[in-house]
């Protein structure tokens, strides 16, 4: 049974250099689900059951993507949206606890620099902090969250470089649980004062629950 | 040997072989049995000494094709087609057979006999000209209908003519008239038992029918309708009246019956076997002699036959206003001869108004006639094209140079365009082929290069690369070339990818059944489009819509996956289908009252997602 599930998500992975190695190494690895969301959803037509079934089966949940606009792609976002539901993925208690105690592991590329991340770099802050939506979801959901493999300089690694960032890669899924140790950040799992039916959500007009 | 194991085997054999051949020469079935019989009749082989007693026998043929006649004849959609059928249908009827009356009048020949040759000649065949129609997909075409309101007139005229021609011989010195007062008398006598007729099979065949259909036994069913024609015909001889009437009529009461087409696909065997034997018996008959004696007299009424009621269906072409290009179809279809003129020279033959020279020369001129149809269809359609290509339009030869996309196309229509432009713009040429010579002589207009030719023929496909491409496109719009194209490809190319239009569900199920995956509704999204604006316009939110719209196209792709094993069964499909559907409805409306008590609790402070 495959325990570990790697979410991918490039818009364009024909022209891919990091992502789609990455993507080839978690089809072939053993125990590992994996969903090319742009290719289960060319129409961005999440199936949330579906999605949510996968989660289910899941104890790590890889997200495998580049870095957009210091984020993530537009479908891995509408992703979040419709299938981190309240009353599902977080909620009052009970009711919303779908992904605690799980592992959300972040697997991504920049095009930019590590030293663009400096204090005083390029990009203005650290990039840690550009990273705060994805703690924020490990936060509400009650997943531990593991330091983040980041390939810096996308564009310009060499094939040394992108070989070196994939073994990384594929040790990390084929090693998990051993290596995440003391590292898993344990959360305290955020629970929202709101009640179930208060909360809107988003996109849908009557919601975006199971079919 | 017996001589009742004698017969059937010349006969089958005879069949067997020669209505192949004939098919594969693209002459036609009835041609086919016409040689049949003239090799193994008198003349040639004499393997049968006396046509009469196999005449006898297969007339019955004629009498069950006068019953699926009748059982064709729906009242209603009679009802809507009677301008072409009784107005255009009179007109080539009894126009030609006035018309082929002058000559034979002005050669002397007494009325009677000049009256049922005409009417014999002026007949077409519709047997051949309905495989013409359906091989080139022209039933749907102005030109094709209206061959086929013509020949369903014919059909019906079958009856009365075949009912008069003893009566117009009996005028003849040949036999003897009986008075007017004993004539008015017998019409009165015939009308009376039709109208009993109607009235007693209307209270009486349908039930009779649904008590043997629920006895669950095919051939019992097939049996039963044997009888019903063997049953009224007798009883029609029995009252003196023609048994061809007596199928016809029970053909007709049966025609709106829930029976019609299991009926007709019982006794269609049985027809076509009488019909071919029938056809054989006149082969047997045709005196060879008469060629090599009076071969102007062959050729005379050929040539009479072709040019009078060629004329005249040129003529009813511009009045009908029938597309230029479909004329020669519809001229040649209809200017030919057909089985009832064989039927009606039998008959005047029999009551001695026909000798046996001039039977054999009208049967012959009749026969040569259908031989030549192919010839002439094939020379017409050349010269279309070469006009068509003089006036510069390239590319309506049929495609005769091997080619290797990666895509084929078949069939170029509203369809396949759609598909075909959007592989243009992006750089991929697909190899096109469609069979309308119009169509693509206009598309070559806007640039196009289509390909002329029959997707369904293998060795086009395969000139058209099909073994080496990748991806097959299944466009065309009739049901079953479309799976036809399916079959050869799942058969002969293995490695193409298909990827068909579905006309409707059925169809959708039939190319799931032959293999196929990829397939769209043609109609699904379109009106899914329209319902999602039907959606925006009552004020729901564009994206709203959208969304509402692709989960019912999810929940129906669903559905449909859901049910394919259930397709056989109408009950269970339309139970599942209800239960599904209600589902989908309660799922949408317990959601639509979350989102009420949603919207009607105060606005919490934050109201933001996190």
């Amino acid at each position: 049974m495959s325990d570990r599930l790697v979410l991918a998500a490039h818009p364009d992975l024909a022209d891919s250099r990091v992502t789609r190695q990455l993507v080839g190494r978690a089809r072939t690895a053993d125990g590992v689900a994996l969903r090319d969301l742009y290719d289960l959803y060319p129409d961005y037509l999440v199936d949330v059951a579906a999605e949510r079934a996968a989660l289910a089966d899941a104890r790590l949940v890889v997200l495998l993507h580049p870095l957009h606009w210091w984020g993530m792609p537009a479908l891995l976002k509408l992703w979040v949206d419709e299938v981190l539901g309240f009353g599902w993925a977080y909620g009052a208690p009970g009711a919303g606890a779908a992904l605690a105690g799980k592992h959300l592991w972040l697997v991504s590329s920049a095009g930019s620099s590590a030293a663009s991340f400096a204090a005083d770099g390029a990009q203005g802050a650290p990039l840690d902090a550009f990273l705060l939506p994805y703690r924020g979801i490990a936060r509400l959901c009650g997943m531990h969250w593991l330091p983040p493999l980041i390939l810096h300089d996308a564009h310009r690694a060499d094939a040394a470089a992108l070989r070196t960032h994939a073994e990384r890669f594929s040790e990390g899924l084929r090693d998990w649980p051993a290596w995440t140790g003391a590292a898993g950040t344990a959360p305290t799992p955020l629970v929202p004062t709101l009640e179930l039916d208060d909360r809107p959500a988003p996109f849908s007009p009557y919601g975006t629950r199971e079919r | 040997m017996h001589d009742w194991l004698h017969l059937p085997l010349v006969f089958l054999a005879a069949a067997v072989v020669v209505v192949p051949l004939a098919r594969w020469l693209r002459l036609g079935a009835i041609l086919g049995y016409l040689v049949a019989g003239v090799v193994i009749g008198p003349p040639l082989f004499g393997v049968i000494e006396s046509p009469d007693t196999v005449l006898q026998f297969a007339e019955f043929g004629v009498v069950l094709m006068m019953f699926l006649v009748g059982l064709e004849l729906e009242p209603r959609r009679l009802w809507q087609m009677r301008r072409p059928i009784f107005g255009w249908g009179s007109v080539q009827l009894l126009g030609s057979t006035a018309l082929l009356m002058l000559p034979a009048l002005a050669l002397g020949w007494s009325w009677r006999l000049a009256l049922v040759a005409s009417l014999g000649l002026a007949m077409s065949s519709t047997a051949v000209a309905l495989a013409i129609l359906a091989e080139r997909n022209l039933g749907r075409t102005t030109a094709g209908e209206s061959v086929v309101s013509v020949s369903l007139l014919q059909d019906i005229a079958a009856i009365p003519i075949l009912g008069f021609v003893p009566v117009i011989a009996m005028g003849s010195p040949a036999a003897h008239a009986p008075g007017g007062w004993h004539q008015a008398a017998e019409a009165l006598r015939v009308l009376a038992i039709m109208a009993g007729f109607v009235f007693g099979g209307r209270l009486a065949l349908r039930p009779a029918l649904r008590w043997i259909a629920r006895s669950g036994m095919p051939e019992i069913f097939t049996a039963a309708a044997l009888l019903l024609v063997v049953g009224t015909a007798a009883l029609m001889e029995k009252l003196g009246l023609s048994a061809a009437l007596g199928a016809f009529l029970a053909g007709v009461l049966l025609a709106e019956s829930e029976y019609r087409r299991e009926l007709e696909t019982d006794l269609e065997p049985f027809r076509g076997l009488l019909m071919g034997l029938f056809f054989i018996a006149v082969g047997m008959g045709l005196d060879l002699r008469v060629f090599v004696e009076h071969p102007l007299l062959v050729l005379g009424l050929l040539v009479a036959l072709l040019t009078v009621k060629g004329v005249l269906l040129a003529a009813m072409t511009r009045w009908m206003g029938i597309a230029r290009r479909e004329r020669p179809v519809f001229v040649i279809l209809l200017a030919q001869g057909g089985e009832f003129g064989f039927v009606v020279f039998q008959l005047a033959a029999q009551a001695g108004l026909l000798g046996a020279r001039l039977h054999s020369a009208l049967v012959a001129a009749v026969a040569i006639s259908l031989a030549l149809t192919p010839g002439l269809l094939a020379a017409s359609e050349r010269k279309l094209a070469a006009k068509l290509r003089r006036r510069g339009v390239a590319g309506v030869a049929e495609l005769s140079e091997a080619q290797d996309g990666p895509v084929l196309i078949a069939g170029f229509g509203r369809y396949g365009q759609i598909v075909g432009r959007l592989l243009y713009a992006n750089g991929i040429e697909p190899t096109v082929l469609d069979h309308d010579a119009e169509a693509i002589a206009s598309l070559a207009r806007f640039g196009w290069r289509v390909h002329y030719g029959d997707a369904t023929r293998l060795d086009l496909l395969r000139t058209a690369g099909a073994a080496r491409a990748r991806v097959l496109v299944v466009a065309v719009d009739d049901i079953a070339q479309s799976m036809k194209i399916v079959e050869l490809a799942r058969a002969h190319f293995p490695q193409l990818s298909i990827v068909a239009r579905a006309r409707n569900v059925s169809h959708y199920y039939r190319l799931r059944d032959a293999g196929v995956t990829l397939i769209e509704r043609e109609t699904f999204d379109a009106a899914l489009m329209t319902g999602r604006s039907v959606l925006e316009q009552l004020g729901l939110e564009r994206h709203a819509a959208r969304k509402l719209a692709w989960r019912f196209r999810r929940h129906n792709l669903d559905q449909l996956e859901e049910m394919m094993p259930l397709r056989s069964n109408t009950d269970a499909l339309l139970a599942a289908a209800t239960a599904g559907r209600q589902q989908f409805e309660r799922l949408m409306a317990e959601e639509r009252a979350h989102a009420e008590t949603r919207r009607a609790a105060p606005a919490a402070p934050d109201d933001e997602e996190p």
